[in-house]
């Protein structure tokens, strides 16, 4: 990573074969010049790890919620939402934890879930409004994680890929995702099997940490065998917090970090995810496992499409994710009622969808000042934890939601892809992310985890059941800093882990 | 902001005789709580005694007895709906008594159109009257005994909150069954030989009594905690009337907009009417929602005016907000009160339709636009009268108390601006 200074003159990666456009750090327009300086100088990184800084604490600016810590902690709108924003995040919410039911139903504008589908609420996965998890064991089956599918694509498919046009090429009947659920009279996809191997890391200090690898396969191909090629992916529901907060960071403060040929040397990377908007410009990804979606919306309707089977304006079929090779799914009945829309969630559904989708508010922090806090923020800091997970922001000031506009806020995400290493990798690539790519995750709220849901794993694929076990699975551009933190004094780990828990 | 409260009343009490006291406004607000919160235990408790008879002696008087017992004790707590939002413990605490609406498969047997499975929440159609232990995610839970610790261990299960296992709405399925009828007219109707042990029907009639008197009793208990909290030393009405009454004033004044717009025009209103969906009816068993959303309007206005009427007919009041409003601003105190008795003139015609010509399953459905038109009227109402209330928030000084503060390092609450 870059030392983040607006003052350089960055140009994005210039991709090989495809031409994104060059993206030229220019001062925020959306800020005077008084407040530039004002941003820059309260974003800067802490040195002084005595004290807690200024609004360390309301780590969401205004947006950030106080409400009593229990289960439904992830679940608040944002605190400065207006009565009428509330309402509609209300809304938004019963939508998100509506069971949608296959079409031909009497709740006509409830019908049309599937014909193939993983959940058929939002919430399944996003349980509590929060991280999903990974089943327990090969018995076990799994509500929310979901597999994705690619084949390798042609040369022509390549190219489309390049220019954004396409993602991946789905696996030729089965399709891009394995649905576990059909709905009657159709055979489901299949199901979710994950095996795990015991990984044994030896930590100063004598400890030692069992972590567990997964190992990824399909039971029960319900259309014949996959294609052997194909490339699986499995993924749990990342929480919903913060996320209006995320698309309200500037680009450039995003772009500003890049540095993807390592020209500072210090092993981080870190390259814009570009993907195709709704309305086909360029967009810098921010959200999914990959950054694969640019904004909320979209990330909503691909939710709605791919996990649901439910059409919205944006992506209009009707039986979400059934491929050509999959006709009796394709000729099921659907959920669209013309008096209602052209969709079977149409666009003032989708909004309310987004609209609460980008307000659950980050929960105020904790323990700010308990000495193991600081003294783990300094090992976050010091282990180079900050290479990639950026501390601090201050959202444009045009936010499409007014609260979430001019917020200092504190994600602990640069939103880039790095490179994690072979042991992450899931070895599938998508758009311009290869196969060892992610991108970096916020990690605001990450200490509630626990408490919205007690089953919760973390990382991609849920693989780690502790913080410590997702830091150990860090390799690639964070290999110093794991290696830093097993060659940590057990006293500096816990505090590093107590600094965490109290995000 | 920290200024104003002490200012204000200054200002307020060099020109008015007898100034309404901000502090006192809030006392007021703590006893119609209390009130409020103790006829919902009294209600409770004779709700529990109807239980008791019924599972005692099952017939169709004593469970007519049990239905009219619970429609009575809805009274006086959907009036307290307007001590959430504003208030942090009240907020913690509602789930459990109020959580809606509920995948009623988790408690008891359903109709067969009710489906088997539910991907998302394998609790579904787990029907714990109906087996001595379940098995969940290579889990087993013993539920050969059905306590009230058993099924407050149940709620929200797997993290799913549709799998509510206690409270008013649990207790409304037990006594109703399911509503079949979709938006036609027509509530639940168990038989109340579900209970008889003698002549069972629906299986494990024992089991069924079981846990009807353990949400019971449960409902009972967690009434009885809410009620130490609004009492004298109690932490909710300490929080409100020890700290800035500012603060205070602020909490009062975002629960009635929260509810007003938010929870009752939108979440329990005006998503039923976007989707015609029967199942977004919050008493949607007993077909009792007209009642429910009349008194969630009764009980905005009880706080307003500073007035609640017991359910023994005698009154609780005192200094209110109302005088507060109109000793600072009497057009805008004006303005206030007509919307409030806008919304409550489109409750009680919520209110009579309910009770003399469809059910609010039916109001709601496709097509029935006097219907439509009916619940439309009180969530404009709502909407309205939110709109003045953020009038009334921004003239009595205490917009956005609650999150902002001074920029100084050692409050910690502050946010960079």
């Amino acid at each position: 990573m870059r030392f983040r200074s607006r003052v350089t003159v960055v140009i994005a990666a210039v991709l090989s074969a495809f031409a994104v456009k060059a993206h030229v750090a220019t001062p925020r327009d959306d800020l005077s010049a008084r407040d530039r300086a004002r941003v820059e100088k309260v974003t800067r990184p802490t040195s002084d790890f005595s004290k807690p800084e200024a609004f360390e604490r309301m780590q969401a600016g205004a947006a950030t919620t106080t409400k009593r810590i229990n289960a439904d902690i992830f679940s608040h709108p944002s605190a400065n939402l207006k009565f009428e924003e509330q309402q509609r995040f209300l809304l938004g919410n019963g939508l998100f934890r509506k069971d949608w039911v296959t079409a031909p139903s009497s709740t006509q504008a409830s019908d049309g879930l599937g014909p193939l589908f993983n959940a058929r609420a939002c919430q399944s996965c996003h349980i509590k409004d929060g991280r999903g998890h990974a089943p327990a064991g090969p018995q076990e089956q799994a509500t929310s994680l979901l597999v994705r599918l690619s084949v390798a694509p042609t040369e022509e498919q390549q190219k489309n890929i390049l220019a954004g046009y396409l993602s991946t090429v789905g696996e030729p009947v089965y399709g891009g995702q394995l649905q576990d659920f059909a709905a009657a009279g159709l055979p489901a996809e299949g199901r979710v099997r994950i095996d795990h191997e015991d990984v044994a890391v030896a930590l100063n200090g004598g400890e030692t940490v069992h972590l567990r690898k997964p190992v990824l396969s399909i039971d029960k191909p319900g259309y014949g065998p996959l294609r052997p090629d194909t490339m699986l992916s499995a993924r749990v529901a990342p929480p919903m917090i913060g996320l209006g907060l995320l698309e309200a960071i500037d680009e450039g403060d995003i772009l500003v970090q890049e540095d993807p040929d390592d020209a500072d040397g210090d092993g981080i990377s870190g390259r814009a995810r570009w993907v195709r908007d709704e309305t086909g410009e360029w967009k810098l990804g921010r959200f999914g496992w990959k950054g694969n979606a640019a904004t909320i919306k979209q990330q909503s309707a691909d939710a709605f499409s791919n996990d649901m089977g439910l059409s919205t304006p944006l992506s209009p079929d009707h039986w979400g994710e059934c491929t050509e090779a999959q006709a009796a799914c394709r000729a099921m009945p659907h959920g669209a009622q013309p008096q209602l829309g052209s969709e079977e969630v149409p666009t003032d559904l989708l909004e309310l969808v987004t609209f609460y989708s980008r307000n659950l508010a980050v929960p105020a922090r904790r323990d700010i000042d308990a000495p193991a806090v600081l003294a783990g923020k300094k090992m976050f800091y010091e282990a180079g934890c900050t290479g990639c997970h950026t501390s601090k922001y201050v959202t444009r000031r045009d936010a499409t939601v007014p609260a979430l506009g001019f917020q200092l806020i504190w994600p602990y995400t640069d939103l880039l892809l790095h490179d994690m290493g072979e042991d992450l990798a899931d070895n599938r690539p998508e758009g311009m992310a290869t196969g060892r790519e992610w991108r970096t995750p916020p990690l605001w709220g990450i200490g509630l985890t626990a408490t919205v849901s007690g089953e919760a794993t973390f990382l991609h694929d849920g693989r780690a059941r502790t913080l410590l076990e997702a830091i150990l699975w860090h390799g690639g551009e964070a290999e110093a800093a794991r290696k830093a933190v097993v060659e940590m004094e057990r006293a500096e780990r816990d505090n590093l882990i107590r600094f965490l828990e109290s995000l | 902001m920290k200024f104003p409260v002490a200012f204000a009343i200054a200002a307020i009490g060099a020109t008015v005789a007898h100034a309404e006291e901000p502090s006192a406004v809030l006392a007021t607000y703590a006893d119609i709580a209390l009130a409020g919160y103790e006829d919902s235990l009294e209600t409770a408790r004779s709700l529990q005694s109807a239980v008791n008879a019924l599972v005692t002696q099952p017939s169709k008087e004593t469970l007519a007895a049990a239905r009219q017992a619970w429609l009575s004790a809805r009274v006086p707590y959907q009036q307290t709906e307007a001590f959430r939002f504003g208030n942090p413990i009240v907020d913690e605490w509602e789930g459990r008594v109020n959580a809606w609406p509920l995948d009623e498969g988790l408690i008891d047997y359903v109709d067969a159109s009710y489906g088997t499975e539910s991907d998302a929440n394998v609790f579904y159609t787990i029907n714990v009257i109906a087996n001595d232990k379940i098995s969940v995610g290579g889990e087993t839970i013993d539920t050969s005994r059905i306590t009230p610790e058993l099924i407050r261990s149940l709620h929200e299960v797997g993290g799913v909150e549709a799998n509510v296992a206690t409270g008013y709405h649990a207790v409304e399925f037990l006594l109703w069954g399911q509503d079949l009828n979709g938006t036609g007219p027509g509530a639940g109707d168990r038989p109340h030989t579900d209970f008889d042990t003698a002549n069972c029907t629906g299986d494990r009639c024992d089991r069924r009594a079981q846990y009807l008197t353990a949400a019971t009793d449960l409902l009972v208990s967690d009434l009885e905690e809410m009620i130490s909290n609004w009492q004298e030393g109690g932490a909710a009405r300490n929080a409100l009337t020890q700290g800035d009454s500012t603060v205070g004033l602020s909490a009062l004044l975002t629960g009635l907009g929260s509810l007003s717009y938010g929870e009752l025009a939108g979440e329990r209103m005006k998503l039923g009417l976007l989707l015609n969906d029967p199942e977004e009816e919050h008493d949607c068993f007993s077909d009792n929602t007209y009642n429910s959303h009349f008194y969630d309007v009764q009980g905005i206005r009880n706080v307003y005016f500073g007035r609640y009427e017991r359910i023994d007919g005698k009154a609780v009041e005192g200094p209110s907000l109302a005088t507060l409003v109109r000793e600072k601003d009497p057009a805008l105190a004006d303005e206030m009160e007509a919307k409030l008795n806008t919304t409550y003139e489109a409750a009680k015609a919520l209110k009579a339709r309910g009770e003399t010509v469809e059910a609010y399953d039916q109001m709601i459905g496709e097509g029935n636009a006097e219907g439509n038109a009916a619940v439309q009227a009180v969530i404009d109402g709502l909407v309205d009268q939110t709109r003045s209330l953020e009038r009334v928030i921004a003239a009595l000084g205490v917009s956005g108390v609650s999150i902002e503060g001074s920029d100084s390092l050692d409050n910690p609450d502050a946010v960079f601006q």
